[in-house]
């Protein structure tokens, strides 16, 4: 029988201790990681819980900003008071994501850990580069209906499911991380990695990290957020795509801008190039459209998913339309 | 104890049959103590793990076994090599571990059992297989040069019929439809999975199983094993849900059956739900060429329906996709056809209407672009092309009422106030349209037994083998039994789910309620009429009464009987994303008479809810390059959730058909399913022009 040992530390410092083992798990909610030790895809040795260290407090910064506790469940998240207020779009984000039953479980850090959809990635008995290096991309020519259109590679065209992670990236958030070397702050922009040629290496955590928080800067002054997402069905689904959008309109003009993709590359996407092309432009739809299109032409569609660059192309400028127009009638009342 | 005790009607009891009986097994579902297969407590019990293959065609050549087998807490490990002869190794899905072919990928290879289930489950991970891979075929084309002709269809009618001049009549009609619809594969995949738990007593096997139906397991397991029926007792009291899935015995039960008697212990075992999409069954892929020709004031005049489909190298399954075609709407010159393709496949089986299903989602769908050739209403073609009596037969219908369905629905729908229009109807960014189908599902009996029993303390037990596979239909015999009886529910003890009781069929084919509930009164009725004879006097042991409904049934005329239906949709549809959700969809049924009206109407719109899914999100995904079914989990194969079915209604029209059987009930367990697929297609092309001839109607097909 394949056992595992579940331990149930209630300090960080001995989590952290813990935690630098090849061997250990961090558990979370665990309806990610659970669900994968039975299929065979996750097989640790060690379970080790974050859920009794203390982690679960959402806090205010002194900034104006927020700091989420890693084990704090996502259902908290989105209710929260604070959240609702400053970030709307986190709490939009991770209500669009899961059932209420698994966002009763689902934890911050898990959430931002969860692993692809990938039907191949999670069926041990073919081949797939991220679970086992070298063994081939079947999604290449396969089933990749769900998958990337932005940042993918020959080894892998995986996408990261997370809702609440494209949220966060608009939002600018960092995550807060422990190892048995100290603590550090690593910008969500730094956090996840492009598959390249090693797509079994997702995130550049260093080794035996526990993460700890997320602190999400203050509210950028008079900016709207908003996000829209699009499945197949009407709940319970993981997006085909999705936006997490922030504006700021000041005469007629963008002022402030950030856009975030998700379900259309391996990470929450931040749309760079397209902010480059909107700030300072007339907040003018022909010029989201531009924008987005600029941002697009990297994209790499497969045959399965070619519609997602019409999709997000068709969301971004929704987004940024529904935002400007309450931007503008913000300022007329 | 002396003297008789007194049993009889009690006058004045209200007709029980048309109540709203609340699920009389209810409570102990919710409390948790309704037993389910998997959880009857059994002494010594041990674990059964099933091994699928990794090649998709080829032979086993050799296993770790020996290795496997020391193991700690490992028993035994089954393959070919090993495992003992079936009686009968018919060349079936249950001829499991019989040879060392493997005919599709994850069909069972070998089996391990041990003391635990992490220990079967862990030793079945490591067990190494070797094989010789062979090429192989998954894929279902239409110009496969391999397709042929099978001798009948499921269950027994002609593969292909054609009257009159089909090709002249297309060619010289005025309006003309010709167009080609595919449906992709579905798995069942009921809540409860296949799982059993089997017990030997030397050549005594009691097996607690979750199926449609535990006679029919409990004859094909005795003539696999080699025994008499009567050494066989299969237990099924509860089960979660079916949906043709456990129809007929599936490997499950044969595999735990074997290992039991193998290791000389009980063996338990339930199917995972990834192999709930490899060796229990599916709906067979489909593609159908219809082409429909209507003269000038609408009246067709051709019909063809022409069908492809597959089936295992194993085993023949030709799903009856064009039989509803036959005698759907009138029309001198008609053709129906059914070709199969021998794939590398599991074999399809029983899905939720089978044949229905699939092959009314093209003609309706069909019936709807013929509708707009000719630029009539929906409801008016199907109303001209209404026949009063069988197309191909001349035969009348016992009833026939889909046309007061297609009234009742468009009024209660408000369907006239639709614009025929596509893309005119718009609320903000949705675009809105309507659209119906019509449904049809045959209705019919199967013999079956029945025990009706006095007791002394004035109750009554009613025992037959049939299923309740979460349909109500415990509630819905004791509902007909009452009546029967002339007595209140409540002193009626209706019991099922056990070989021990009278031999009953499945529940399938929407012929449960038909068959038991026909067996039901006339064993009642009898026990009645013997109470009568003897003043109510009821001796010690009870007073019971078996019949089997076997020459009624033969005796009786046949006739064309089916149910019939009118599904109506509204949807709306993103015109930027391309999103499309069901605002509301209406069905109005013509299924005689309702015996319990809320175990009908969950029926009615649990099909209805199963077509919003096969509609918009069902699919099982064929991998080319591995030759299986790619998403294999509820994550990947999505059915609809609630957010996806807001509204949904099922109404009926007040009909009772006394020619089908004594209770004049139709069945409704299936027709829901039917043409529901087409009702959301047809909306869909109504909101937006846009066609979708292949399921899942998905959002890039909208957006392109
Ligand atoms: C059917 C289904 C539908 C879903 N739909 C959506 C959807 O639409 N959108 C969406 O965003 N998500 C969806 N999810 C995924 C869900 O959001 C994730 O499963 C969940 O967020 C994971 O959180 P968890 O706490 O349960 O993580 P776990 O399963 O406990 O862990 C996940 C990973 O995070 C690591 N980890 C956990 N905590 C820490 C920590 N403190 N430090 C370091 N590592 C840690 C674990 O080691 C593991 O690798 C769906 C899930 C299911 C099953």
């Amino acid at each position: 029988m394949r056992k595992f040992e579940y331990l149930r530390p209630e300090d960080r410092a001995r989590a952290v201790d813990l935690a630098a083992n090849p061997d250990v798990k961090l558990l979370g909610g665990g309806t990610n990681l659970i669900d994968l030790m039975k299929i065979g895809v996750e097989t640790p040795e060690f379970l080790v819980d974050t859920t009794r260290l203390g982690l679960d407090e959402i806090e205010s910064r002194a900034d104006g900003g927020l700091r989420i506790g890693a084990s704090v469940r996502n259902t908290d998240v989105a209710s929260d008071d604070r959240v609702r207020e400053r970030f709307p779009v986190l709490s939009a984000a991770v209500l669009a994501g899961a059932s209420g039953q698994l966002r009763n479980m689902a934890t911050v850090g898990g959430n931002l850990l969860q692993r692809t959809r990938c039907a191949y990635f999670q069926d041990v008995t073919k081949a797939c580069n991220k679970r086992k290096p070298g063994s081939g991309c079947p999604a290449q020519t396969g089933a990749n209906r769900e998958l990337a259109i932005l940042g993918g590679s020959e080894h892998c065209i995986a996408t990261h499911p997370s809702d609440m992670a494209v949220a966060l990236r608009a939002l600018d958030a960092s995550v807060l991380i422990e190892t048995e070397k100290g603590a550090e702050t690593i910008p969500l922009a730094d956090f996840y990695r492009l598959p390249g040629e090693r797509p079994d290496i997702e995130t550049n955590l260093p080794y035996g990290s526990l993460i700890v928080a997320i602190d999400i800067p203050a509210p950028r002054n008079g900016a709207r957020s908003s996000y829209v997402k699009v499945r197949d069905r009407a709940s319970f689904g993981f997006a085909l795509a999705s936006v997490a959008g922030v504006l700021r309109v000041a005469d007629g003009r963008v002022a402030e801008v950030a856009l975030a993709l998700g379900g259309v590359a391996p990470l929450p996407w931040r749309a760079r190039v397209a902010e480059a092309q909107l700030m300072g432009a007339p907040a003018e739809p022909d010029r989201f459209r531009a924008a987005i299109d600029a941002e697009l032409e990297a994209a790499q569609p497969r045959p399965e998913n070619a519609f997602k660059v019409t999709l997000a192309r068709r969301i971004v400028v929704r987004v940024l339309n529904e935002l400007a127009g309450a931007t503008r009638e913000g300022e007329a009342s | 104890m002396t003297g008789t005790a007194r049993a009889g009607p009690t006058t004045g009891t209200p007709a029980a049959i048309g109540a709203r009986l609340v699920r009389i097994e209810g409570p102990d579902k919710v409390r948790g103590a309704a037993p389910y297969a998997y959880e009857y407590p059994v002494d010594g019990v041990t674990y059964c793990c099933a091994v699928g293959s990794t090649v998709t065609r080829g032979r086993v050549r050799s296993t770790s076994a020996d290795a496997i087998r020391q193991v700690p807490g490992v028993l035994e490990v089954l393959w070919h090599a090993n495992a003992p002869r079936l009686a009968t190794a018919d060349g079936s899905e249950l001829a499991v571990l019989q040879s060392d072919r493997v005919a599709y990928r994850r069909q069972i290879v070998a089996a391990v059992v041990a003391e635990s289930f992490e220990i079967a489950t862990e030793a079945a991970r490591m067990l190494e297989i070797e094989y010789d891979d062979e090429p192989f075929a998954v894929e279902l084309r239409a110009d496969d040069p391999d397709l042929y002709r099978p001798d009948k269809v499921n269950p027994n009618f002609a593969t292909d019929t054609e009257t009159g001049d089909v090709d002249g009549a297309l060619r010289s009609a005025t309006y003309g439809v010709d167009h080609t619809y595919r449906t992709p594969a579905y798995h069942n995949n009921p809540m409860e999975p296949h799982a059993s738990i089997a017990v030997w007593h030397g050549d005594e096997l009691t097996v607690f199983d979750s199926n449609q139906g535990a006679s029919p397991v409990r004859a094909r397991l005795a003539e696999l094993f080699g025994v008499p029926p009567g050494s066989v007792r299969v237990v099924a009291e509860h089960v979660g849900g079916g949906f043709g899935a456990k129809g007929t015995p599936r490997p499950v039960v044969v595999l735990t059956a074997m290992a039991a008697r193998v290791v000389g212990r009980p063996v338990k075992m339930a199917a995972t739900r990834e192999q709930m999409f490899a060796f229990v069954g599916y709906r067979t892929p489909t593609i159908q060429r219809v082409r429909l020709g209507a003269d000038a004031d609408g009246r067709i005049v051709g019909i063809s329906h022409e069908v492809v489909e597959q089936t295992s190298t194993i085993d023949e399954f030709a799903e009856q996709t064009a039989v509803a075609t036959r005698m759907m709407y009138a029309g001198a010159n008609r053709r129906t056809t059914h070709r199969l393709r021998r794939l590398d496949v599991p074999t399809p089986a029983w899905m939720r209407a089978p044949g229905e299903c699939p092959g009314m989602y093209a003609l309706e769908s069909a019936v709807d672009e013929l509708a707009i050739a000719s630029g009539l209403d929906p409801v008016e073609l199907r109303l001209r092309n209404d026949p009063q009596t069988d197309p191909e037969t001349g035969a009348p219908f016992t009833s026939r009422n889909l046309a007061a369905c297609l009234r009742d629905g468009s009024r209660l729908f408000g369907w006239t106030q639709r614009h025929a229009e596509p893309r005119v109807q718009r609320d903000g960014r949705w675009l809105v349209g309507t659209g119906l189908a019509a449904s049809t599902y045959p209705a019919r009996a199967r013999a079956s037994k029945a025990t009706a029993r006095a007791r002394r303390d004035g109750g009554f037990d009613v025992e037959l083998c049939a299923a309740d596979i979460g349909t109500g239909a415990r509630t819905a015999l004791t509902q007909i039994a009452a009546d029967a009886l002339g007595v209140a529910p409540a002193v009626v003890r209706l019991r099922l789910g056990d070989t021990n009781f009278s031999e009953a069929p499945l529940a399938g084919g929407s012929m449960g309620t038909s068959s038991w509930g026909w067996a039901v009164t006339r064993a009642c009725e009898g026990l009645r009429a013997r109470l009568a004879e003897a003043d109510g006097s009821v001796p010690v042991d009870g007073l019971a009464v078996e019949v089997d409904t076997k020459e009624e049934i033969e005796r009786r005329e046949q006739r064309p009987a089916h149910a019939f239906g009118a599904q109506f949709a509204e949807v709306r549809v993103d015109e930027g994303t391309g999103e499309i959700r069901v605002a509301r969809l209406l069905g109005v049924f013509a299924v005689g008479r309702i015996v319990n009206p809320m175990t009908a109407r969950s029926q009615l719109i649990g099909g209805m809810t199963m077509g919003v899914s096969m509609a918009l999100l069902e699919a099982s995904l064929l991998d080319r390059e591995y030759g299986d079914y790619l998403n294999h989990d509820l994550a990947q194969y999505e059915i609809a959730t609630c957010a996806d079915v807001p509204r949904v209604e099922a109404h009926w029209i007040d009909e009772r058909d006394d020619f089908v059987n004594p209770l004049g009930a139709k069945g409704v367990g299936e027709i829901g399913i039917v043409g529901t697929a087409a009702a959301i297609a047809n909306a869909t092309y109504n909101a937006t022009g846009v066609r979708v001839r292949d399921l899942p109607i998905r959002l890039e097909k909208l957006i392109g």
